[in-house]
């Protein structure tokens, strides 16, 4: 099958490459850009684990093609820290409330954390919880991923962080 | 899991994307959103040898009124629908039902379109336009023609468009000011299809039901219609008795499959269960 040529931004620089119509956009970038922070769960949309940011959407890049990314703005987990390399409000949330054991769908969360907070800054915790309803975690660490975006939500928003009461 | 090779088309054009359907013929699929084929090419369930992304149509996505109709562009995302002021104000069911689909990320690429067309008894948006006396702007080589969306469903994944064709827009007459609405659907977990749900639209006066429409989903190859458990509201104050001779009757026309989701008598138990909610929600919430 013929290969088509691409360009996209991911993560503020171009890139661009040859795939087949058939590639996978969480295949073009685990394998072609080598950036491996994008993760592979279950491959049938249901677990967010291969969440990535394209044109301010949140977007499962295991069911989009390559191809269709062409032209677009895409950030994902490795574009997340600050310029200067510090973590990122969210990246540091999810350090101090311990958001993660495994961290397998950890990058899928902070991505779909990241574009929920640039739509809703300071989301109450059934929204979150909402927010974040196309992500699996199987160590079922919901409790302190919930804190951890409250976390960052408080930073972003200048406030000081209250943990609710158990 | 990896799809099968195929020819990808980015036609900027419905006419363009009109054209390649039919020379291409039944190898061609029309690529909307994509979560509902591409997850079916990956498991090998679905292979077809070109894909038309009607992504780089610009006019296909969009919601805009025409006269008292709310014409919704088929591209136009679960995601757009839910941000649409419009929407929410003037056909709030349409706002509901779309936060019941699957989950964000899904919502942000899945089409209405898409969810109408693809003839998926599972999809939640059928009933709802069947409900609403929706109809569909369906493009091909000969012209463009409108059919009811009453009219479209033929069978699981059967639909009224021919070969060639595809449906371009949605067409919604808004409901009357105060009417009342609710969509009530039995899930197992968000991103599931429904075991059964139910739509109700409809207008009270004076404390009874003055018009009614109830719609119905996944519990049938087809989404359904109630039409004998509506006129049964009608003209009552929905009273126990009515209600269970409501759900009795939509229960009557429903023929779902025995799967995950349960045996079929308790899917149809269910089902007049969402009947009842929906009614009395609607009910509820009618001004």
């Amino acid at each position: 099958m013929a290969k088509t040529h691409v360009t996209m931004m991911v993560n503020g620089a171009e890139v661009e490459g040859l795939v087949e119509p058939r590639t996978l956009l969480v295949h073009f970038i685990r394998e072609n850009l080598g950036m491996t922070g994008t993760h592979i769960g279950c491959e049938t949309t249901h677990c967010g684990a291969c969440t990535v940011d394209i044109d301010g959407m949140s977007v499962k890049s295991c069911t989009m093609f390559a191809v269709q990314a062409n032209g677009s703005d895409i950030i994902t987990v490795e574009g997340m820290a600050n310029a200067d390399g510090t973590l990122s409000a969210l990246q540091e949330g999810f350090r101090m409330m311990h958001g993660l054991q495994c961290g397998f769908c950890t990058p899928g969360m902070i991505m779909r954390a990241h574009r929920l907070l640039k739509e809703n800054p300071s989301p109450s915790e059934p929204e979150i919880r909402m927010g974040i309803s196309g992500n699996i975690c199987r160590c079922t660490g919901y409790q302190n991923i919930v804190k951890a975006i409250q976390y960052a939500a408080a930073k972003i928003n200048g406030v000081e962080f209250q943990e609710a009461a158990e | 899991m990896i799809p099968g090779s195929f020819s990808y088309h980015r036609p900027a054009s419905v006419a363009d994307a009109v054209k390649l359907l039919s020379d291409l013929g039944e190898d061609a699929r029309p690529l909307a959103g994509g979560h509902s084929l591409v997850p079916m090419m990956k498991l090998r369930l679905a292979s077809p040898a070109h894909l038309v992304d009607l992504h780089g149509i610009t006019g296909l996505k969009g919601i805009s009124r025409n006269g008292n109709n709310l014409v919704i562009g088929a591209m136009t995302t679960q995601h757009d629908l839910l941000a649409s002021e419009d929407v929410a104000k003037s056909v709030p069911i349409l706002h509901e039902a779309a936060l019941l689909i699957a989950d964000p990320q899904v919502r942000y690429r899945g089409t209405i379109g898409g969810n109408v067309a693809n003839g998926d008894p599972g999809n939640d948006m059928p009933a709802l336009m069947m409900t609403l006396g929706a109809s569909y702007r369906l493009e091909g080589a000969s012209g463009a023609r409108d059919v009811a969306a009453a009219d479209f469903y033929q069978g699981a994944y059967f639909t009224a468009l021919e070969p060639g064709e595809i449906l371009t827009s949605v067409s919604v007459p808004v409901p009357a000011a105060g009417h009342g609405y609710a969509y009530e659907k039995l899930k197992r977990k968000v991103g599931d299809y429904a075991t059964a749900a139910a739509a109700v639209v409809l207008t009270m006066s004076g404390g009874k039901v003055a018009t009614c429409a109830i719609g119905l989903t996944n519990v049938h190859e087809t989404p359904l219609l109630a039409a004998d458990a509506a006129t049964a509201v009608v003209g009552t104050s929905l009273d126990p008795a009515t209600l269970k001779k409501a759900a009795a009757a939509a229960e009557a026309i429903m023929a779902p499959a025995a799967d995950a989701r349960g045996p079929v008598e308790y899917r149809k138990h269910v089902g007049g269960i969402m009947v009842t909610r929906a009614l009395q929600r609607a009910a509820a919430n009618a001004k």
